[in-house]
């Protein structure tokens, strides 16, 4: 259904969209790209001169760096993890007949309401503070040494605050894919003798795959600049165990004041960022193609 | 006033020729059929005159008036679509109220109009409600009723019967019938069902691939089928096609001969044997098969007690045999 | 598919799922209780705490620390601003996709999207320092901005997949019936389309609420938003648990609320419309 007028008008219409995101992704990029290449520092203003690519070595031969990107790997992997199993887990159980369902959807959804800098306090103070969190108070309960969590084990800690964020999340999309499920595809599948377990294998998992491929898609774009739950709990701490890309990058332009190095850790970040983006958009345009 | 003229027009998506060159002429007042399988064209044609899709080349006119390159909503046609299309947010007031609204009307006028037709169409009783809480048949007639508010040059009907059951379509086709002895507004109505076609037309055109195989009144069609595509599409059940020898001997490629043409006759030129028997009450349909001729469907009214197996003679009635060349072309 | 469910198996499920709920619940329930203590009781066992004294003493003090009303008022403009504004460039963009598709709209929808991938930091310094140029630091025209560009993707992509639903042919009667495009998009696309837009607009204010890289880096006092509000609690006034506990509840109650209350549009924008 397209005759040239709406053809037209289409492209019109589109136009302001694609201009506007166009000059977000590439006025900021180009300028970051350039202040890369800068010796530029906030604190000495007038004082820039090209450098070439000496912010890349510097950033890059930083232990910080590496340590950063394994931290940014294992802080996404390890959410999806938890948040995918946990999710169809959860959906599996909530999509079975019980009574109060609608209070507890309301109850699972919750966490998805509460801002990060909010979640972060919470669990930082009331739960895994070594003195008066909750879990301090149980495991004297139980007569053992509290344990500091954000101290001895500030990634695990975040991962499993940012996991409380997006379990809800997951859960959510998966329940509601279950609940499109035939009915009668499963008693069909019944009545050809399969188990509860093979059901599940052959036709739950395969329904689910492109539910799951959203949630990894939508997850990876936010779990990629987790930001405030670190600033709130650790500030990258100890050392650099708990800092992410995101945040070394913040640390260096906003906390050293160095521009040039944290644009060079910007455009690092854009580029890892579009490997993993690459390699996702491949993997859901596929799934979504139907 | 409603005279539509296609000249040389075309359309083709890509490198995908949908219709070839093809004119056409429709009268002003006339109910005009475009009949032919799915994926022929029909459509396409249709949504060319209602602007809902550009020519690739040719010339559209409206009573005169070049239109081509009009929009839909300046070309003075109305529209009933195959899934209705009306409007679920708006009552059934509003939906046939729109097009009034939307040629900028006074809400007096509207009101009015909106009246005027509901009556027409037995709606009256219907005006507050939603779409959703109407039977088929109904949104059929909100449809219809979004159409003549408009006073339209011409109505386009695209397989408007194709969603309602057997019955209900029959009553529908007659009640659009009326509606165009009424109005006197030129119709173009597309559809796949031929029986439609016959029984609402002035004019059918019959057409496959794009192309257009014959224009003409009902009958004539039927009675002077131009070639074998038009043969075997108009009429019920399909005409008998017959080759080989049989054919050669009356000097033609295939031989045609509709199964209301044969009769069940002592002492036939065709020996066979009855295959399938189908008891209609009013008719009996047979499929015989009948040796150096194949198989044949022979209608024959009334009751006739006929088995799976019974032997039967048959005999083509005089002058009703259609004689096609190998270009598939009827021969004089 | 009625189905015989034993009553045993029905209990059993009953009390995991409320179990589980609960358990995921717990966090946000023990700061609305913290909420209301005080002091010297927050800090207690939980136990110790449950047993103590109710007191509205935290909400009080929180009020006259700090303006939570301003900052309320900063997220309800700034969530709501840029939603409104992402969903004036959003419509006509996901009508051309979804009415008008051509060989590229898909390249086009995946596209924007992954604008969403470019990692923020990637952009901050420039958008520090523009802001700062521009004189837009701590304003929240700045910020209204900011978010509806995050958001505008999502925004279409959510559209888009909610338009495709709409049959073309609703449109085409529409234009038949001489509507012109505004007249066709106003009257006809938007009021039919209004769940959808319904989720899509919940799901983005409380992206947009939550939002807390941006808020955080280009606001400190006058357009701060609540996410900044409580991420000045982060130390050293974090142990004072029932203030903190407190304002927590103010800055997440208003989208708790919302969310509770349109649960059914929101679950289906939660989906992003990728999910039926």
């Amino acid at each position: 259904m397209a005759t040239e007028h709406s053809r037209t008008a289409a492209r019109l219409m589109v136009s302001p969209a694609v201009i506007l995101l166009f000059l977000w992704m590439i006025v900021p990029l180009a300028m970051t790209v350039y202040f890369s290449f800068l010796r530029y520092n906030l604190l000495m203003p007038g004082m820039e001169s090209f450098t070439g690519f000496d912010n890349y070595y510097y950033f890059l031969s930083n232990s910080a760096f590496m340590d950063a990107l394994v931290n940014t790997l294992l802080l996404v992997g390890g959410v999806l993890v938890i948040t995918i199993f946990g999710g169809v887990a959860l959906a599996l159980l909530l999509d079975q007949p019980f009574k109060g369902q609608g209070i507890v959807r309301i109850m699972v959804i919750a966490p998805f309401f509460v801002m990060p800098t909010v979640s972060a306090l919470v669990w930082k103070n009331m739960f895994m503070n070594p003195v008066n969190g909750m879990f301090a108070h149980i495991a004297k309960t139980f007569g053992f040494q509290p344990f500091d969590f954000l101290a001895h084990a500030p990634l695990a800690s975040i991962i499993l605050i940012v996991a409380w964020s997006w379990l809800p999340f997951s859960t959510l999309i998966l329940l509601t894919a279950l609940q499109s499920l035939d009915q009668e595809q499963m008693e069909a599948a019944e009545m050809d003798g399969a188990s509860w377990m093979n059901r599940f294998i052959y036709l739950t998992v395969p329904h689910l795959t492109r539910s799951i491929t959203v949630v990894i898609l939508i997850q990876t774009i936010f779990l990629l600049s987790v930001f405030a739950e670190i600033l709130v709990t650790t500030n990258g701490g100890p050392g650099t165990a708990s800092t992410n890309i995101p945040y070394l990058v913040y640390a260096q332009s906003l906390l050293n004041y160095d521009v040039g190095g944290g644009s060079a850790g910007g455009i690092i970040a854009v580029i890892l960022a579009n490997i993993v983006a690459v390699f996702l958009m491949r993997m859901i345009g596929k799934n979504l193609e139907t | 006033m409603g005279q539509i003229t296609l000249s040389s027009v075309t359309k083709s998506f890509g490198d995908v020729t949908v219709i070839p060159p093809l004119d056409l002429r429709i009268e002003d007042g006339e109910f005009v059929v475009f009949v032919g399988p799915s994926g022929c064209g029909k459509s396409t044609l249709l949504r060319l005159i209602a602007g809902l899709e550009d020519t690739s080349s040719g010339k559209i006119a409206i009573d005169g008036t070049e239109a081509t390159d009009l929009p839909p909503a300046k070309r003075g046609l109305a529209m009933v679509f195959q899934s209705y299309a009306l409007y679920p947010h708006m009552s059934v007031r509003k939906n046939i109220a729109f097009p009034l609204k939307m040629a900028g009307l006074s809400p007096e006028i509207q009101a009015q109009k909106v009246e005027a037709a509901a009556k027409v169409l037995n709606l009256t009783s219907y005006l507050d409600r939603r779409p959703g809480q109407l039977s088929g048949g109904q949104r059929q007639r909100v449809a219809i009723g979004r159409a003549i508010v408009r006073e339209p040059a011409a109505f386009l009907f695209d397989e408007p019967l194709s969603n309602l059951d057997a019955s209900l379509r029959v009553s529908m086709r007659q009640e659009i019938s009326e509606l165009h002895q009424t109005l006197k507004t030129t119709m173009i109505y597309v559809t796949h069902d031929q029986v439609e076609a016959m029984t609402m037309a002035d004019k059918i055109v019959v057409l496959q691939a794009g192309r257009i195989e014959q224009v003409g009144s009902p009958m004539e069609l039927y009675r002077h089928p131009a070639n074998l595509f038009v043969a075997g599409f108009i009429g019920s059940p399909k005409m008998n096609f017959i080759t080989g020898a049989e054919a050669a001997q009356q000097g033609c490629t295939t031989l045609g001969v509709r199964p209301e043409h044969i009769d069940v006759v002592e002492g036939g030129p065709w020996q066979g044997t009855v295959g399938l028997a189908e008891h209609l009450g009013s008719d009996t349909f047979l499929k015989v098969n009948v040796a150096g001729v194949g198989d044949l469907t022979v209608r024959v009214s009334g009751e006739r007690m006929l088995r799976h197996g019974d032997p039967v003679s048959l005999a083509p009635q005089p002058g009703k045999l259609y004689r096609f060349g190998a270009d598939g072309k009827a021969l004089a | 598919m009625a189905r015989k469910t034993t009553q045993t198996r029905t209990a059993v499920v009953t009390v995991a799922a409320w179990t589980i709920g609960l358990l995921i619940f717990f966090p946000i329930l023990w700061i609305i209780i913290l909420g209301f203590k005080s002091e010297g009781d927050a800090i207690k066992t939980p136990l110790a705490v449950l047993t103590s004294d109710w007191t509205l003493a935290s909400y009080h003090e929180v009020q006259e620390r700090s303006n939570y009303f301003l900052h309320f008022m900063n997220s309800v403009i700034l969530s709501l601003g840029s939603t409104l504004l992402a969903l004036v460039i959003a419509i006509p963009a996901a009508w051309s996709m979804a009415f008008v598709p051509g060989k590229r709209t898909k390249d086009l929808l995946m596209w924007m999207l992954s604008t969403k991938m470019m990692p923020a930091v990637g952009v901050l310094v420039p958008m520090y320092l523009m802001f700062r140029d521009f004189g837009l630091l701590d304003t929240r025209i700045g910020l209204v901005v900011v978010l509806t560009l995050i958001n505008l993707p999502i925004v279409i992509w959510m559209l888009y997949t909610y338009f495709k639903e709409i049959p073309g042919e609703i449109l085409e009667a529409a234009r038949m019936d001489g509507a012109n495009l505004r007249a066709e998009i106003l009257h006809v696309l938007t009021p039919m389309a209004v769940p959808g837009i319904a989720s899509t607009v919940l799901l983005n204010v409380i992206l947009a609420w939550n939002e807390a890289f941006w808020t955080l880096q280009l606001t400190t006092s006058s357009a701060a938003p609540l996410t900044q509000f409580i991420a000045s609690y982060s130390s050293p006034e974090g142990l004072f648990y029932a203030k903190l506990s407190a304002a927590s509840t103010m800055a997440i109650a208003p989208i708790l609320i919302l969310g509770w209350f349109s649960q059914k549009q929101l679950v289906r924008g939660l989906t992003f419309g990728a999910v039926k």
